[in-house]
C-alpha cells in the first residue's frame, strides 16, 4: 500500500517555490487585454425600501463603460435569485439572495448596482455618484429579539423572521431529568466574527464569442458548484462555461458560498464584450462576505451523584443573517456535535434559525462545532464545580471509550445516515495531554503564583470534528508522453497544501519522485465533476480517490512494462520516472515510453492487449464521516487590573487518523488553534442597534498577531479511520474547535478567587473587569 | 489638485528603471502590480494594518498601499520578485520559510519577507520575543505564526553564517 514510502513523510511542499518568488497567480494577478474593472454600489442601510435608482451621473463619468442594476441584468438570466440552500425539511421561509437588490435591501453591504470602468479608481469615483432613493425600514438586529411576535420583519414581504426550525432528540429525556439527583442550568452566547482570509474575494470573467466560451476566475473554494450555478443562471451548457479557482489567499469557509458578484461580473463581461475584473476590498469583505458564530443557548444537564450524564436538553437560537446563503447546516452541525465525545443517554435540542438584518451566516472554520464544544465543555465545568470534582475527572467518567469504537450515536447526519464515531481513544488522548501539561500539579503552581500576586489558570476541552464530507471528490491521474505525472481534481486549494497532499499520495504509487508530479486543482476544465474545499474533506475524499487512481495506473504501467520488457510484473518496480527490473535499475523502460506505446500505433496491437491510454479517474464514495478528535489544555495569565488575558501555553492531543504529511498536519492544527484564540479573546464583529457594522477595519476588528502566540505543542495519536483505504481523517478545522472552550475555562479558573463565571465568547478585557466587579458580561 | 492629474515618475524596481506617467493618486502597490506588472506584492487591507503589501523603499520596509507611486519617484524599490539570487537558489529567508512550513496560502508571505529583510539586517541575532514584536505588523491567518517565527530564527542563523 505504501511502496514509495511517501505517505506519512514530512516532505516539502510543491506549492512553495512559486509563492516564495512572487510568481503565484491569485485572482487579482490576472490581467487580460482590454480588461475593465468594476466596483459595486452597496446598501448603507441595514433595512430599507428602494424607491428609485439614478445612474445618470455615474454613467457620465469619463472612463465609465456601464452601470448595471437588477433591471438591466435580470432579463438575461433564468432566475432573479441565487437558490443555493442545501436541502432540509426544516425551512419555514424561502429567503434567497437576489442577483442585485431592486426593491428592498436587508443588510448593510448588500449589492445594488455594478459600475464598470477603465480602472477601479474610476469605477469607485462613479459608484459614489449612483443615487439611490432609500426609505429606511425598522431593523431586526439581534436574533433573539427577532423572534418576538412584534419584532420588525427582516424582509417586508415575509410574515415573520423564523427562517427554519428543527429539533434533534434521542432517548427518554423527560425521564432522565425526572429521576436526576442534580439538574444544572446554564445559558451561553457566542458572537459572530469574520473569516478574514488575507486575500479577499475576487472575480475575473472573459467571454470568447468564438465558440461562445465563458471563463470565470474566482477566488472560490467551490469552482464546480459555481460552474453549475453560472450555467443554470445563464442557460448555458457545461461546455460553454469554465470556472477556475486560481491560487487562493486563504478560504476558511466563506469562499465556499456562491455570491452575487460571481454571476454579475460574468454577465457584465458578456454584455460588454470585454473582460471584467472585480476585487473585493477589505472594507467590503467586512460587510459583503458571510460571517458566523452568533448563537444563544439555554441548556440544562441532568447528572447522577457521581457526575455521570443522564441527559442534556435545551434550546438554541441561531443567527442566520438576512438570507439563506448555504442552508441550515451550521446550527445542524452544532446540534449534532454537543453530545458526541461523551456518553449522553438522552438528548433534546430545539433549534430556531432567526433572520436578522445582517450579513448572511455560513460556515467559518469549525462551522457550528466550536459553539457546540463550548456549550458541552462549559456544562461539564459546571458539573465539576457543583459536585466538587476535578474537571478532568468529570470528563473521564463520561467520555466515549476506545472499546466502544466504532460508536454509533442515535443522531443523523444531514444526509440521513446515523453518526458513528469511527475510531479513536478519547480517554487516553486526554490522559496524554494532562500528563504533558502537569495538570495534577497545577494547583501548586497556581497557589505559588497567587502568593506572588499573579492569576494563572488552566482549562481543558475535549472535542470531535466531523470530517470528510461525501459523497465523493474525483481525481484523475495521467502519465504524459514525456513521462510526467499529471493529477487533476475537483479538490480546491486555498492554502492547505492540497497539491502536495495529492502529489504525495500519487508519487507513493508511481515512482516516489514528487518533482515529476504536477497537480491541477480548482479548474472545471481539468475534470468534469467536483465539489471543492470545505468541511475538512479533501484529504479524505480526494486523497482516497487519488490513491485509487494511482493504484490503477500503477497496475497498468507494470502490466504494459511486463509485456514490453518480457519480464514478470512481480520482478518490476517503478523508480523515479522509469520502470526497472528490481535491483537492476539499468534494465528498464521510461514511463513516457510506456505512455507513448499505450497511445497506440495504427495497425498494431497495444502492449499486453491493454486498453489504450495511461490514465485513470476515480471517485471513491464515502457517506459516513471520519471523526477527528482531541483534547486541549490551555494555560493563561489574567491581569486583574486591566482584564488582559495572556495565553501562556496551549497543548493539544490530536488524532486525525493516519497522517499523510505530519508537517502539513501541524501547520493546519496550529493555524486553527490561533484562529480559536481570536474567537476566545479578540474577534468581535460589532453592530449597533440599527445593525450598522461598527468594526470595519483591522484597527477595530482585532486579528491575532505574532505577539499573542503562546507556546503551542501538539501530541499526535494516529487511530486509522476504518472508513477509507488510507485510514485518514480531516484536519483543517480541528484546531479551532476546542480552543475557545479551553481558554475560557482557564480564564475562569484563574479568576476563581473572584467567583467569575464566563458564559460567552469572545471575552474582552472590559468584559473581564466587569465580571470581576460583579457585573454581567456584554450580553 | 485632482487625483486624476498625471505626473511623470522614474522608479527603480529590483534594479530596473521604470519611467511612467501616473495619476498622482495611484498607490505604490497598484503601480508595482499594474504598471510594472510585478504581482508578487499583495494587497490585503488597503489601510496599512495587515502588512501584506510591505516592500522595501531605499532599504526601508513600507506599506505600499499607504504610499503613493509619485512618492517613490527617484527611489529604489525592492519587491519579492528580486529576493532570490537566481533561478537555482532561494534567498536564505525563502529557503527557511520553505523548510519550516512558514507559509500556507502564501498571500501574506511577500510582506513578511520584506519586513524580515529590513529587520534582520539591523538585528542579526534576535530573540524569539523580539522577532514576534518585529512581525506584529504582519497578519497571517493560515499559519498561526509559530512556523513563521521558527523560519525567521533559522533564517537569521543562516544569514549570520553566510556573513561570517
Amino acid at each position: 500500500m505504501n511502496p514509495g514510502g511517501m505517505v506519512g513523510k514530512a516532505v516539502p511542499r510543491i506549492e512553495d517555490d512559486a509563492l516564495l518568488r512572487g510568481r503565484a497567480r491569485f485572482v487579482d494577478d490576472i490581467h487580460l487585454p482590454g480588461m475593465l474593472e468594476a466596483a459595486f454600489v452597496r446598501s448603507p442601510h441595514a433595512h430599507a425600501a428602494i424607491r428609485g435608482i439614478d445612474t445618470a451621473a455615474a454613467a457620465a463619468v469619463p472612463g465609465v463603460v456601464a452601470v448595471f442594476t437588477a433591471g438591466d441584468l435580470v432579463p438575461h438570466l433564468t432566475a432573479e435569485r441565487l437558490v443555493v440552500g442545501l436541502p432540509s425539511p426544516s425551512y419555514r421561509l424561502e429567503v434567497d439572495r437576489p442577483v442585485l437588490a431592486s426593491d428592498e435591501v436587508v443588510h448593510v453591504g448588500e449589492p445594488v448596482a455594478i459600475v464598470v470602468a477603465a480602472s477601479r479608481y474610476v469605477a469607485e469615483d462613479a459608484a459614489a455618484l449612483v443615487e439611490i432613493d432609500y426609505d429606511p425600514l425598522p431593523v431586526a438586529e439581534n436574533c433573539r429579539d427577532a423572534l418576538a411576535d412584534d419584532a420588525p420583519r427582516v424582509h417586508s414581504r415575509e410574515p415573520h423572521n423564523l427562517v427554519a426550525a428543527f429539533d434533534m432528540a434521542y432517548g427518554d429525556i423527560d425521564q432522565a431529568f425526572a429521576r436526576a439527583p442534580h439538574v444544572l442550568r446554564e445559558s451561553f452566547w457566542q458572537h459572530r466574527g469574520v473569516a478574514h482570509s488575507m486575500e479577499c474575494r475576487g472575480v475575473v470573467a472573459a467571454h470568447d464569442p468564438i465558440g461562445n466560451r465563458l471563463t470565470v476566475w474566482s477566488s472560490t473554494q467551490t469552482p464546480h458548484p459555481a460552474k453549475r450555478l453560472i450555467c443554470a443562471l445563464l442557460g448555458r451548457d457545461d461546455e460553454e462555461v469554465r470556472v477556475v479557482a486560481p491560487d487562493l489567499g486563504g478560504g476558511f469557509g466563506p469562499k465556499l458560498v456562491f455570491y452575487p458578484e460571481e454571476i454579475v461580473v460574468p454577465l457584465a463581461s458578456i454584455l460588454l464584450g470585454r473582460p471584467v475584473k472585480w476585487i473585493e476590498d477589505r472594507r467590503e469583505h467586512f460587510v459583503a462576505t458571510t460571517q458566523e458564530r452568533d448563537q444563544y443557548w439555554d441548556m440544562a444537564i441532568a447528572i447522577d451523584g457521581d457526575g455521570r450524564i443522564l441527559g442534556i436538553r435545551g434550546s438554541l437560537i441561531h443567527d442566520h443573517g438576512a438570507y439563506t446563503a448555504r442552508g441550515v447546516n451550521v446550527p445542524y452541525g452544532s446540534a449534532v456535535t454537543v453530545p458526541l465525545p461523551y456518553n449522553v443517554p438522552a438528548y433534546r435540542l430545539d433549534v430556531k434559525l432567526a433572520l436578522t438584518n445582517k450579513v448572511p451566516v455560513t460556515p467559518i472554520r469549525g462551522a457550528g462545532q466550536p459553539q457546540a464544544t463550548f456549550v458541552m465543555e462549559r456544562l461539564l465545568d459546571r458539573v465539576a464545580r457543583e459536585l466538587g470534582l476535578d474537571r478532568a475527572e468529570v470528563r473521564r467518567r463520561n467520555l466515549v471509550h476506545a472499546d466502544q469504537m466504532p460508536c454509533e450515536k442515535p443522531l443523523k447526519l444531514r444526509g440521513g445516515t446515523f453518526v458513528a464515531l469511527d475510531s479513536g481513544d478519547f480517554p487516553t488522548a486526554m490522559a496524554d495531554v494532562l500528563a504533558k501539561t502537569g495538570w495534577a500539579d497545577f494547583r501548586a503552581r497556581q497557589e505559588a503564583a497567587r502568593a506572588a500576586g499573579r492569576h494563572i489558570g488552566i482549562g481543558l476541552a475535549n472535542y470531535v470534528e466531523g470530517t470528510g464530507r461525501g459523497p465523493f471528490e474525483p481525481v484523475k491521474v495521467r502519465v504524459t508522453s514525456n513521462g510526467r505525472i499529471r493529477v487533476a481534481s475537483g479538490a480546491t486549494a486555498m492554502g492547505q497544501s492540497t497539491q502536495t497532499m495529492l502529489a504525495q499520495i500519487v508519487a507513493d504509487q508511481l515512482g516516489g519522485d514528487m518533482a515529476n508530479v504536477s497537480v491541477t486543482t480548482g479548474d472545471t476544465a481539468a475534470i468534469n465533476l467536483g465539489f471543492g474545499g470545505f468541511n475538512s474533506r479533501q484529504a479524505v475524499m480526494a486523497g482516497n480517490s487519488a490513491h485509487a487512481a494511482a493504484m490503477k495506473v500503477r497496475k497498468k504501467i507494470l502490466k504494459a512494462a511486463s509485456a514490453m520488457l518480457e519480464v514478470a510484473e512481480d520482478d518490476l518496480e517503478i523508480v523515479g520516472t522509469r520502470v526497472a527490473l528490481k535491483g537492476v535499475s539499468e534494465h528498464g523502460i521510461a514511463l513516457g515510453a510506456i505512455a507513448r506505446a499505450l497511445d497506440g500505433s495504427p495497425g498494431y496491437k497495444l502492449p499486453g492487449d491493454l486498453e489504450p491510454g495511461l490514465e485513470a479517474e476515480e471517485h471513491v464514495i464515502v457517506h459516513d464521516m471520519a471523526f477527528s478528535s482531541g483534547s486541549a489544555v490551555a494555560e493563561v495569565e489574567v491581569d486583574v487590573d486591566t482584564g488582559a488575558v495572556t495565553v501562556t501555553r496551549f497543548t493539544l492531543a490530536h488524532d486525525c487518523g493516519r497522517m499523510i504529511n505530519p508537517m502539513i498536519v501541524d501547520g493546519q492544527v496550529v493555524g486553527g488553534i490561533v484562529h480559536g484564540i481570536g474567537n476566545a479573546l479578540f474577534e468581535w464583529m460589532g453592530f449597533d442597534a440599527e445593525a450598522q457594522p461598527v468594526t470595519t477595519n483591522f484597527g477595530e476588528y482585532l486579528l491575532v498577531t505574532a505577539t499573542e502566540i503562546p507556546e503551542i505543542e501538539i501530541l499526535h495519536r494516529q487511530s486509522p479511520s476504518p472508513l477509507n483505504t488510507l485510514g485518514v481523517k480531516g484536519v483543517g478545522e480541528s484546531g479551532v474547535i476546542p480552543t475557545p472552550a479551553a481558554i475560557i475555562s482557564a480564564v475562569e479558573d484563574a479568576l476563581s478567587p473572584y467567583g467569575v463565571r464566563i458564559a460567552q465568547a469572545p471575552v474582552s478585557p472590559a468584559d473581564i473587569i466587569a465580571l470581576i466587579n460583579g457585573a454581567s458580561g456584554r450580553a | 489638485m485632482q487625483g486624476s492629474e498625471r505626473r511623470a515618475i522614474s522608479v527603480s524596481v529590483n534594479g530596473s528603471r521604470h519611467d511612467r506617467e501616473v495619476e498622482v493618486r495611484l498607490t505604490l502597490a497598484d503601480f508595482l502590480r499594474h504598471a510594472v506588472e510585478l504581482t508578487g506584492t499583495h494587497v490585503g487591507c488597503e489601510h496599512g494594518v495587515c502588512g501584506a503589501c510591505t516592500v522595501l523603499v531605499d532599504g526601508l520596509a513600507v506599506r505600499s498601499c499607504l504610499m503613493l507611486a509619485v512618492q517613490a519617484d527617484g527611489r529604489e524599490v525592492a519587491t519579492i520578485e528580486g529576493l532570490a539570487p537566481g533561478e537555482d537558489a532561494l534567498h536564505p529567508l525563502q529557503q527557511a520559510f520553505k523548510d519550516h512550513h512558514g507559509l500556507q496560502c502564501g498571500f501574506c508571505t511577500p510582506g513578511i519577507l520584506a519586513t524580515l529583510v529590513e529587520y534582520l539586517a539591523e538585528n542579526p541575532e534576535p530573540s524569539e520575543a523580539e522577532l514576534k514584536v518585529a512581525l506584529s505588523g504582519n497578519i497571517c491567518r493560515c499559519t498561526g505564526y509559530r512556523d513563521i517565527i521558527a523560519a525567521a530564527l533559522d533564517a537569521a542563523a543562516r544569514l549570520r553564517e553566510a556573513r561570517a
